[in-house]
């Protein structure tokens, strides 16, 4: 028992000081500029003036309009359509099965698909190409598509991302809820499959997935890649404004821009604060629709149109990434040729120094960050068991807390407090600052599983005398191998995607793939961010890949835990 | 601060002995040093540009460069100022970095610059650095001896010419054209660079009075002279691609649009880029460059040393290696970057001429000649209130 409080107190000990110390540091200094103190600047003068000179801004209330719109529109359809895919396949598709199919999606970073998804379906995209012929367009027709005035170009590549991450939090939350039970139970009462779904089962899920829901949300309001690229641009969303005054000529308009990040993170807080508001009255109205009692089955045509809306998003999105190998090999690719003109391998050749250098950074941030999270998380989880204690929701609030204040509005500050403790620009306070965003989701995908754990398995070890550490190593370990892996694999992907983070504590001197993509991006060879971008995407691909043979190998013998059971 | 440069301008064609021994020591201190080169990566001609100046100073002094790509030069600049806020006076984390105009202003403004040290560059002697000469001004801002010059910038525009037959003549001429082509041209979005300059370069054509630009705008100054400038803009917006409501996030963005046939026009900072970029199978064979009759906004990109820079003997021996005549000679082939030399060529001998004269040319490339004059650009100050009032007119 005090084994295990310590050892959990320990882990959160480093929490606390390695993780929400340094973002209260953060959000702190970025107030104090957020009212006017900037003492570099010779700005001592604390008043409202930074937050006049935001609300003076051209189209600031546009940006924050579109935010709210774009992230929570994103947010809903994404869960409907998840919801909907998952009532209809969740029997006749395991989650590892699942799993499989979603790698792919979930490897590659939101910057690279949007990049890919950009061109599929700009007005000279590819889409478009194969259409020209047919329509005989001499040129792109001139309509909106990326990067249109409502965020709909934004909205859609959000969804690409999150649709396939909530359908596998959704799986994986319901291995805990006795499907199979409510259903029979559920049909045998005369009522539809999709009713018994959303009646029964879904109220049970949702708790489940409550918080991977508001780490969607709040990273589809301050995502500033996916927006730069297919968002609005004139004015664009307020994540991308805040980025341009971060980073404008005149060092004054830190100010704004910091009381900008204080305005994102309140934003984020009015969108959590809604989605509980809704919670509470579809509770209420499902209550009323509950007894009211009808038999109605009008949700299958609905689950049918969320299967292959959910469909065609995935198809956009293998399209995406198909467009950017393609182009990664293409020398020229005018319009409206629907394959390139001319192919060459110099993209990869020419840049091979540049990127080879990046991947070995890539990959040992990867690795170190992804051991460190999984050290940290286990020890937690097993702190809990052996301490007899309940999941605690407010230590949850804790470890999730980076992955829901947005970036922006700590991470200069925190780049500051690096710099003054003197570990800015090296290996390590890249990776420590990568950790705080790899831990979470670490957590989210070993959290369920580990609590899912059949208990007898721990105490037939213990009876035939097992002691805490050995059950740990001998039976719990291998007996998870696989949702630890895939947690694995998750924070390689993470660390991976990591922009602003790896950007501000590496100095810009620890160049990711990430860090170069986004550079070269800003720049005009779709043919070299081509290269950047599936190396990116290829990183966790193979990590996930490594999470599913490895197991297999390890237990070639033993047929329960190849998988699957997870 | 000028007569400091004027001093030390002096000193240099007295005291030779003096200063060689000063280089001396700075060789010295710099070998064995690492450059954190902070400049835009965006371009992959400049980047492996730089690589091969790393490996010559590498080869030649022990002075190894490390480029810091950049997405926008204030990246760096906030960079030194986020060391200045934490006490990181010394050993700051970059060293040498590209910079021009606006972010120039600021660091020197702000004091975080090292410097006067330009005439204390054994290759300054290249240079024209005479009060007022381009090399001196940044933005009409006197560079002062705190940044050192290394490629020449000049605005253009390219065009498709196997679309265009006649591009329009000078600034004024773009109403009609886009009215005969709507949503074949646009610019990037003025909180960029590149789309400020286009901003600008038609605010130095239809100002009333060009010379009030290179002064600090006033309220009154900046309403006369950009008056003429809105109403061509109003004129112009309904007709420019996807009606005047979307705008590219730079050039290189622009550029990949009309690659794409999206638009028939680009700009561009270098006048080499639309050669290169055909080289490189970004561009259609036909784009050509053209620049506005009457000539247009002309600069100097320059690199400036931070004031806690942790390798600033490096960095100086980095920076005069840029000027020296053989890199500018390389820099200058078009199968290498392109760039035109920032050096004076009224102070090159015999053999460095000789080696600008024989560089190759290609179709695209355009001459000295056919770009016309440089018009001066308009105080640093323009700049930012033309793009606040843009956003202000233009942003719903």
């Amino acid at each position: 028992m005090r084994d295990g409080k310590a050892l959990r107190a320990a882990v959160l000990a480093v929490l606390l000081l390695g993780l929400i110390g340094p973002i209260a540091a953060g959000l702190a200094q970025t107030g104090r500029a957020a009212f006017g103190t900037m003492p570099v600047l010779g700005l001592e003068q604390v008043g409202l003036g930074p937050w006049r000179d935001l609300a003076a801004i051209p189209g600031i209330r546009t940006s924050i309009g579109l935010t709210l719109f774009t992230g929570g529109t994103a947010t809903l359809l994404s869960l409907l359509l998840a919801t909907g895919v998952c009532a209809m396949v969740h029997d006749r598709l395991s989650r590892s099965a699942a799993a499989r199919w979603l790698a792919p999606f979930l490897a590659a970073p939101h910057a690279a698909v949007a990049i890919g998804l950009a061109f599929v379906l700009a007005p000279s995209g590819w889409i478009a190409r194969l259409v020209a012929p047919l329509l005989g367009l001499d040129r792109p027709p001139g309509l909106a598509i990326v990067n249109d005035p409502w965020g709909i170009g934004l909205i859609l590549g959000l969804m690409i991302k999150e649709v396939p991450f909530l359908l596998l939090v959704m799986l994986a939350a319901l291995t805990q809820v006795p499907v199979r039970r409510h259903m029979v139970a559920g049909r045998s009462l005369g009522y539809a499959r999709g009713p018994v779904w959303i009646r029964i089962i879904a109220p049970q899920v949702w708790p489940l997935i409550r918080l991977p829901v508001m780490v969607v949300l709040a990273y589809a309001l301050s995502t500033v890649d996916m927006a730069l690229i297919l968002g609005p641009s004139n004015p664009p969303v307020l994540a991308v404004l805040l980025t341009r005054q971060f980073t404008a000529a005149d060092l004054a308009q830190i100010l704004p821009a910091s009381a900008g990040a204080l305005v994102q993170v309140g934003l984020v807080g009015v969108a959590f604060a809604a989605l509980w508001l809704c919670e509470a009255l579809a509770g209420r109205a499902g209550l009323w629709w509950l007894r009211r009692g009808g038999r109605g089955s009008a949700a299958a045509p609905l689950m049918q149109a969320a299967n292959a809306t959910v469909l065609v998003l995935l198809v956009l999105g293998v399209l995406a990434m198909i467009a950017l190998a393609l182009w990664s090999v293409a020398w020229r690719w005018p319009w409206p040729a629907p394959l390139p003109e001319s192919w060459s391998a110099r993209a990869w050749t020419g840049s091979v120094r540049g990127w080879s250098a990046a991947l070995l950074n890539t990959a040992m941030l990867a690795g170190v960050t992804t051991v460190l999270s999984l050290i940290l998380a286990i020890a937690w989880l097993e702190g809990e068991d052996r301490a007899g204690l309940a999941r605690a929701r407010w230590a949850e609030m804790l470890i999730y807390l980076p992955l829901l204040v947005p970036q922006i509005a700590f991470l200069f500050g925190l780049n500051i407090l690096f710099l003054r403790l003197g570990i800015s620009g090296g290996f390590f306070a890249v990776a420590w600052a990568q950790s705080l965003f790899v831990f979470p989701y670490v957590m989210i995908a070993l959290s369920d599983p580990w609590r899912a754990l059949d208990p007898r398995l721990v105490r037939a070890a213990a009876s035939l005398g097992a002691g805490p550490w050995r059950r740990l190593f001998a039976v719990k370990i291998p007996v998870l191998i696989v949702p630890v892996l895939t947690a694995a694999a998750i924070g390689v992907a993470v660390s991976v995607a990591q922009y602003l983070p790896t950007l501000f504590m590496g100095a810009g001197r620890v160049a990711t793939l990430t860090t170069e993509a986004v550079t070269l991006s800003s720049g005009s060879d779709r043919r070299v961010t081509g290269v950047y971008a599936i190396l990116q995407a290829g990183l966790p691909f193979a990590a996930y890949v490594a999470a599913f043979v490895i197991p297999a190998l390890l237990f070639r013998n033993r047929a329960a835990m190849k998988g699957g059971g997870a | 601060m000028r007569l400091a440069l004027t001093v030390a301008l002096a000193a240099t064609l007295f005291s030779p002995p003096a200063l060689a021994d000063d280089w001396q020591a700075v060789l010295q201190a710099a070998r064995g040093q690492t450059v954190y080169w902070n400049a835009w990566g965006g371009d992959d001609r400049t980047n492996a540009f730089i690589a091969w100046v790393g490996e010559q100073t590498e080869r030649r002094y022990g002075v190894s460069v490390r480029q810091v790509k950049l997405t926008d030069t204030a990246e760096a600049v906030t960079r030194v100022l986020s060391e200045k806020a934490a006490g990181q006076d010394r050993d700051g984390s970059v060293d040498l970095v590209w910079i021009n105009g606006p972010n120039f202003l600021s660091m020197k403004e702000q004091g975080l610059l090292e410097g006067p040290f330009v005439a204390d560059l054994p290759n300054a002697r290249y240079l024209d650095l005479a009060p007022g000469s381009p090399a001196a001004v940044d933005f009409t801002v006197p560079v002062d001896g705190m940044e050192s010059p290394w490629r020449l910038a000049r605005f253009v525009f390219a065009y498709d010419s196997a679309r265009i037959d006649a591009p329009p003549a000078t600034m004024a001429d773009f109403v009609g054209w886009a009215a005969a082509y709507p949503g074949r041209i646009t610019h990037p979005d003025p909180s960029n660079f590149m789309g400020a300059t286009f901003l600008k370069q038609a605010l130095v054509e239809l100002a009333p009075d060009p010379a009030a630009l290179q002064v600090p705008p006033t309220d009154d100054s900046f309403a006369i002279a950009t008056a003429p400038l809105w109403d061509w803009y109003d004129a112009l917006r309904p007709n420019l691609w996807r009606g005047g409501t979307a705008f590219p996030e730079n050039q290189s963005v622009q550029q990949q649009l009309m690659n794409d046939g999206e638009i028939d026009m680009t700009l561009s900072f270098d006048p080499a880029s639309t050669a290169a970029a055909i080289g490189q199978g970004l561009l259609p064979d036909s784009a050509r460059v053209f620049v506005p009759e009457g000539g247009s906004i002309g600069n100097v990109s320059f690199v400036a040393i931070p004031y806690n820079a942790a390798n600033r003997d490096g960095a100086k021996v980095v920076a005069n290696f840029l000027i020296d005549p053989a890199t500018q000679a390389h820099m200058q082939n078009i199968e290498v970057l392109g760039s035109f030399s920032v050096l004076d060529p009224a102070r090159l001998d015999a053999g460095a001429r000789a080696a600008f004269g024989a560089l190759p040319t290609a179709p695209a490339l355009p001459t000295l000649e056919d770009l016309g004059p440089t018009l001066p650009e308009p105080h640093a100050g323009w700049m930012t209130r033309l793009v606040e009032d843009w956003a202000k007119r233009y942003t719903r």
